[in-house]
């Protein structure tokens, strides 16, 4: 599991059946300095997050289980918030 | 996932069987920011889109989790066209502008 910021959000109608009703967000990567660290990329939100959240996210095929349905195209979900994180003695975040 | 725009299709008789008759497309990757880079992927489509979308695909085991591509040598699959996303309330990208 990764640190992100939420960015932005995503809308497509268009999409896979098993997605009806998932959100789509933006997040942007984050590192243990608390830096943006890597690619802005797209995930599933399991959790009622929005822009500007610092959240917990989980890449791989086990974001697909973070999802009502779990058979699902997905390799990106949040799936927290962060309330405290501590890195080398920082806050980060 | 990751957002990209489908700038062509490719076709190939010869292949794995296994790969069946999917539809195979060729996607640019775009940042989030809707600036093309160099590099592109070959996707299998599950959700109908076509040349000129603007579409999110899933890539590594996550793509065989359709039913399109499931028990496939695929890791890159199509499974949505977007319509439009936003970075902090401002659109960076609508469908009906495009």
């Amino acid at each position: 599991m990764h640190l992100a910021r939420v960015v932005g959000r995503l809308v497509a109608t268009q999409q896979y059946e098993g997605l009806r009703g998932v959100p789509l967000q933006l997040i942007q990567p984050i590192d243990d300095d608390g830096a943006d660290s890597g690619d802005v990329l797209v995930a599933c939100a399991a959790i009622s997050s929005g822009p500007g959240d610092f959240v917990q996210w989980i890449d791989g095929r086990e974001a697909a289980l973070a999802c009502p349905e779990s058979f699902v195209p997905v390799d990106a979900a949040i799936i927290g918030w962060v309330e405290q994180a501590i890195a080398h003695h920082q806050r980060l975040g | 996932m990751l957002i990209g725009k489908v700038v062509g299709s490719v076709v190939a008789t010869r292949k794995d069987e296994k790969l069946g008759h999917q539809k195979l497309l060729l996607v640019q990757v775009h940042d989030h920011t809707n600036k093309p880079k160099e590099q592109y992927v070959v996707a299998i489509d599950a959700v109908g889109s076509g040349p000129g979308d603007m579409v999110l695909y899933a890539t590594g085991s996550s793509a065989r989790q359709t039913t399109i591509t499931e028990g496939r040598p695929c890791d890159a699959v199509i499974m949505a066209v977007v319509d439009s996303w936003d970075l902090g309330g401002d659109n960076v990208y609508e469908k009906w502008k495009s």
